[in-house]
């Protein structure tokens, strides 16, 4: 679901556009110290990555289907810095080679999408963290209870951004009722398709996953290099 | 799944529209999207005139319909919304049939449909005249950041690497019987899903050492800037002079 043209009104089209703008140049700053002078390949791999993984049909039943918004996914695999820049990359090529999602809401799509979402399913990840020491087992379950909580978390953030600009005056309660109880549902298959990526990555590759990363970034050996 | 992945929007075609340079076409988009978002709710001559004038500038690229609509549909969830605005909004009500209907969420939900049909007519008309390699040169031109600009051409050079991937797992999972129909299915996707992130991300380790091994360091190789002529700034720009102008009309006393 990405915000049209015209959903809000153009002083906050562009005052989310100019935070947008601020995040993400802070997110580029944060990205070079999480993957270093590997940032363009390796952001623009999972960009591509997180793309291809949106377009995974996921049967809920009755010949619908959900998708993955992979906010949350991204950020524990690939750490939020990182992550905020795929989800922008992502957002801006869906609009404008897509046309999916208008481009003067593009600053608030990534507000929502790439900042709330990917920051939301980072911290409550991190925080939980030290519950995993125990168990590793819990990995793929405290991953999923994260994605679950972003994606209310990013409708609550669009009911906000739409109580300032918004262009109808629907009752402000009625509309967080409304999107609550979607988003929950929406949250609940997140939650589920992210705690099965997180669990499978983790099973094959647990250094991949950056979340349970404790040091910096470690760079492979360079007798496990492949050429391709 | 993979097919979709890979299907551009891009159409060859040799159109005023193909032929102008990507980042005066990308600000004339912004530029006319932003003065049609800006007309007021309500003003219906106005935003009538906005549709049309979309509707025109996808015509102008030449593109057969049977490209453009299909990518229209990705409109419809708003379409809804907006149809639904009537029944939700609170105000002043009025009666039509058996049906009473909010007059503020008529006109919100009208003026709504109206700028995001406008909205995804330009945009499709931007999206089926710029090949993706173009948009990478418009954003480096137009002074987005170095970084950024890389991480965008990775991802639409890979895309269609990193679809047929996914393509191939597919393939792979139904020669085996593997029918999704239900939640059950999801762990097998989500398995996909997560050895697709492994390959790669290992690709784009493997993509990285090819490049430091090239003398690659940090930085994108200029590009000598093909000439912007008077005349392309012209034309990219002539759709947000006529928006300007109904917004004039929509303003005026």
């Amino acid at each position: 679901m990405h915000v049209p043209d015209g959903f809000l009104d153009a002083p906050t089209s562009i005052a989310t556009a100019a935070l947008a703008i601020g995040a993400v140049a802070a997110a580029l700053r944060g990205a070079r110290r999480e993957l270093d002078d590997a940032t363009a390949p390796l952001a623009g791999l999972v960009a591509t990555f997180v793309f291809a993984a949106q377009m995974v049909n996921f049967p809920v039943g009755a010949g619908t289907s959900g998708h993955l918004l992979g906010g949350a996914l991204a950020a524990i695999l690939v750490g939020p810095w990182t992550a905020t820049l795929c989800l922008t990359v992502v957002l801006a090529v869906q609009s404008l080679l897509f046309a999916d999602g208008g481009v003067t809401a593009l600053g608030t799509n990534v507000l929502l999408m790439g900042v709330v979402g990917v920051w939301t399913g980072w911290l409550i990840f991190r925080g939980l963290r030290p519950l995993l020491h125990r168990s590793r087992a819990t990995v793929g379950a405290v991953a999923g209870l994260a994605a679950f909580l972003s994606v209310p978390a990013t409708a609550l953030a669009f009911v906000g951004l739409y109580a300032v600009g918004g262009t109808a005056p629907v009752p402000l309660a009625s509309l967080v009722l409304a999107m609550g109880i979607w988003h929950i549902l929406i949250g609940i298959g997140e939650a589920f398709i992210t705690a099965f990526v997180v669990g499978a990555v983790h099973r094959t590759r647990p250094d991949l996953v950056h979340a349970l990363r404790t040091a910096e970034r470690v760079v492979p050996p360079v007798e496990k290099v492949t050429l391709g | 799944m993979g097919g979709a992945v890979t299907a551009h929007l891009h159409i060859d075609s040799t159109s005023l529209v193909h032929r102008l340079p990507a980042h005066a076409k990308l600000l004339g988009l912004l530029a006319l999207v932003l003065t049609v978002v800006a007309i007021p709710a309500g003003a219906w001559g106005p935003l009538a005139g906005a549709v049309i004038l979309g509707a025109a500038v996808l015509a102008s690229t030449r593109v057969p319909a049977r490209h453009t609509l299909p990518r229209l549909l990705v409109d419809v969830p708003f379409v809804v919304f907006a149809l639904a605005l009537p029944f939700l909004a609170r105000g002043e009500e009025i009666a039509l049939g058996p049906l009473r209907l909010s007059a503020a969420g008529l006109v919100a939900g009208g003026t709504l449909l109206a700028k995001a049909t406008t909205g995804a007519l330009a945009g499709v008309a931007f999206a089926v005249t710029t090949r993706p390699q173009d948009l990478v040169l418009a954003l480096q031109r137009l002074r987005v950041p170095d970084p950024l600009v890389l991480i965008v051409s990775f991802m639409v050079r890979y895309l269609s690497v990193v679809g047929d991937d996914l393509a191939r797992m597919r393939v792979a999972l139904v020669s085996r019987g593997f029918r999704p129909r239900s939640p059950a299915a999801w762990p097998v996707l989500a398995a996909s899903a997560g050895a697709l992130f492994i390959r790669t991300y290992e690709r784009g380790e493997r993509v990285h050492l090819a490049m430091v091994s090239r003398g690659y360091a940090g930085h994108l190789p200029a590009v000598e800037a093909p000439v912007t002529e008077p005349a392309h700034w012209a034309t990219a720009l002539l759709p947000t002079g006529c928006a300007l102008l109904l917004l004039l009309w929509a303003v005026a006393p």
